[in-house]
């Protein structure tokens, strides 16, 4: 407790305050919806049997791209989920989310901390130094979502025609949002055009300009995006799955199906 | 007219040795804020109520004040939003209290001395010729009153007392501004990362949310400073290609060192 909240320690706390008593709603929400979709993406990929990743045209986002690796004797989604983990986890979004929902540092705006520390190191010590190094899973993160639309146009195409399927439009739905959450990153709006000071003192400064200002339209929603995004990979891949252990019976006609 | 006849308040009253809430039934009258209502008791109840305020236009920036558990301008703040409920108005939390609703904001101003001020080309006078393109990020930061709404809600001067190693969102605004300007010519990477500490921010944007600026701060100061930050500090890809290619970064820079607080 810092020496000025203990000298007004006879005044109510804000936690206490008319309008402030469900300050803990957002972050519980917000932690349950992360846990969630941890423990379903981990059992999505690591504990799922056969290959029900897999059906018709569709592929679920966990196992894109495909890596076949021969000496590997786990789940090949590993092989690739660390990006997509790696790419939120340092996310500036993200970063929000967890260190209040999580860790309570702090758990909302002017609420105190359960644990107040003096040695409070924030992103200057591990493991959240590690956060500075976003943009290097972002470059990777762009790699996949080139990967994502692969498969989104390949859903679009089935038994040698034009196929337009519930599931390929989920995944249409899907890697939109995907877009959007990447196009919006903090870190790319730097890369295309944040860092410069002087557009016009440089070659090609209005096209960096430009583009900065493309990412700054859509970055104020990366939140919603990240959310949006989040919420879609799941659909995708829980609705691939429901469509391989033939819930909807055998589905896939000539140019429709689920 | 309003429908509600009275308001109550709970206004701290005290100083720097401790103090309490004394309640207070204020007359309520049409499109009333907060500072009105602080007003009323200074005139008509208690005289010796300390209240600090300029302009009442929500542009000066010295109202700052803890309402209802929220940081907000008193001026800024409609009574409207406190339908059937008491008004709790307590002082800034992360700043001595030096009487009543008066907080000793002069750590703010120590903070702003240790800022290289706007630095230009000594060969270049005045007036000088910018670009629209330039200048366009340096009008959100301008727009800042030096509230201090953010320093008081920010957790890591709030409740971590980091005032020694942070200098806390309001001057990361002021940094942003000196660092995207065409005409200054320091590099302030290492003064934010070192001196200011902007790596102890750790991005939880409550500073954006209460400024009555509506400056984006961590969107549009904080994160892009964090991001100078990993191009100098954490990015071995640029600096192996700055050697490769022998680039170097001529600007001077601002100083890196010296204690944050005094
Ligand atoms: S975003 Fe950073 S500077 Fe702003 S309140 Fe949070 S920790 Fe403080
Ligand atoms: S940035 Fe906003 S909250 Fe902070 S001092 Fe300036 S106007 Fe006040
Ligand atoms: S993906 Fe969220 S900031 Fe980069
Ligand atoms: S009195 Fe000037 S901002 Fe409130």
């Amino acid at each position: 407790m810092s020496a000025e909240v203990a000298r007004r320690s006879s005044v109510p706390d804000n936690k206490s305050m008319p309008g402030r008593s469900t300050w803990w709603v957002q972050p519980a929400a917000i932690a349950i919806g992360f846990t969630l979709f941890v423990v379903y993406s981990f059992w999505s990929v690591a504990l799922s049997p056969g290959h029900s990743w897999r059906a018709g045209p569709y592929l679920s986002p966990f196992y894109s791209p495909r890596i076949a690796a021969g000496f590997w004797p786990f789940s090949s989604a590993f092989l690739v989920a660390w990006v997509p983990l790696g790419f939120r986890a340092t996310c500036y979004y993200y970063r929000k989310a967890y260190f209040r929902a999580y860790f309570l540092d702090p758990p909302a705006c002017a609420i105190d901390e359960p644990l107040t520390r003096s040695n409070y190191r924030g992103e200057r010590a591990f493991p959240w130094v590690l956060n500075n190094f976003h943009r290097f899973f972002m470059y990777l993160a762009l790699v996949v979502l080139a990967f994502l639309w692969w498969d989104t146009i390949n859903a679009f195409h089935y038994l040698g025609a034009l196929y337009v399927g519930v599931g390929s439009v989920l995944m249409l739905l899907n890697v939109v949002l995907l877009s959007g959450y990447t196009f919006s990153c903090h870190a790319l709006r730097h890369f295309v055009g944040g860092s410069i000071d002087c557009y016009s003192c440089i070659r090609g400064g209005r096209a960096r300009k430009g583009l900065w200002g493309l990412v700054t339209r859509i970055n104020p929603y990366h939140g919603s995006w990240a959310w949006a995004s989040l919420i879609s990979v799941a659909a995708v891949d829980i609705y691939v799955r429901f469509v391989a252990t033939g819930a909807f019976g055998s589905c896939f006609n000539a140019h429709t199906g689920c | 007219m309003a429908d509600q006849e009275t308001f109550t308040f709970q206004v701290f009253r005290g100083d720097s040795s401790g103090g309490e809430e004394q309640e207070y039934q204020v007359p309520a009258t049409t499109g009333m804020v907060v500072l009105d209502a602080m007003h009323y008791i200074q005139a008509h109840i208690d005289g010796t109520l300390a209240v600090r305020w300029n302009c009442k236009a929500a542009k000066c920036g010295s109202c700052s004040a803890e309402i209802n558990g929220r940081p907000r301008l008193m001026c800024k703040t409609r009574l409207d939003d406190f339908k059937d409920v008491d008004v709790h108005v307590h002082p800034m939390r992360t700043f001595p209290v030096i009487k009543d609703l008066v907080t000793d904001v002069s750590w703010n101003y120590e903070v702003n001395r240790k800022m290289a001020p706007f630095t230009h080309d000594p060969a270049e006078q005045s007036p000088w010729v910018m670009y629209q393109e330039d200048v366009d990020r340096l009008y959100e930061p301008r727009k800042c009153i030096e509230c201090f709404l953010c320093q008081d809600v920010c957790h890591v001067l709030r409740n971590h007392e980091q005032k020694d190693s942070y200098f806390g969102p309001r001057f990361m605004v002021r940094y942003q501004y000196l660092a995207m300007h065409p005409k200054d010519i320091l590099n302030r990477t290492g003064a934010v990362k070192n001196k200011g500490g902007v790596g102890l921010c750790n991005i939880t944007k409550c500073c954006q949310e209460v400024c009555p600026e509506h400056i984006h701060i961590t969107d549009n100061s904080i994160i892009p400073l964090k991001e100078r930050v990993a191009d100098e500090y954490f990015d071995p890809v640029r600096w192996l290609g700055k050697k490769l290619l022998g680039k170097r970064d001529e600007r001077p820079a601002e100083s890196e060192t010296g204690p944050a607080s005094s």
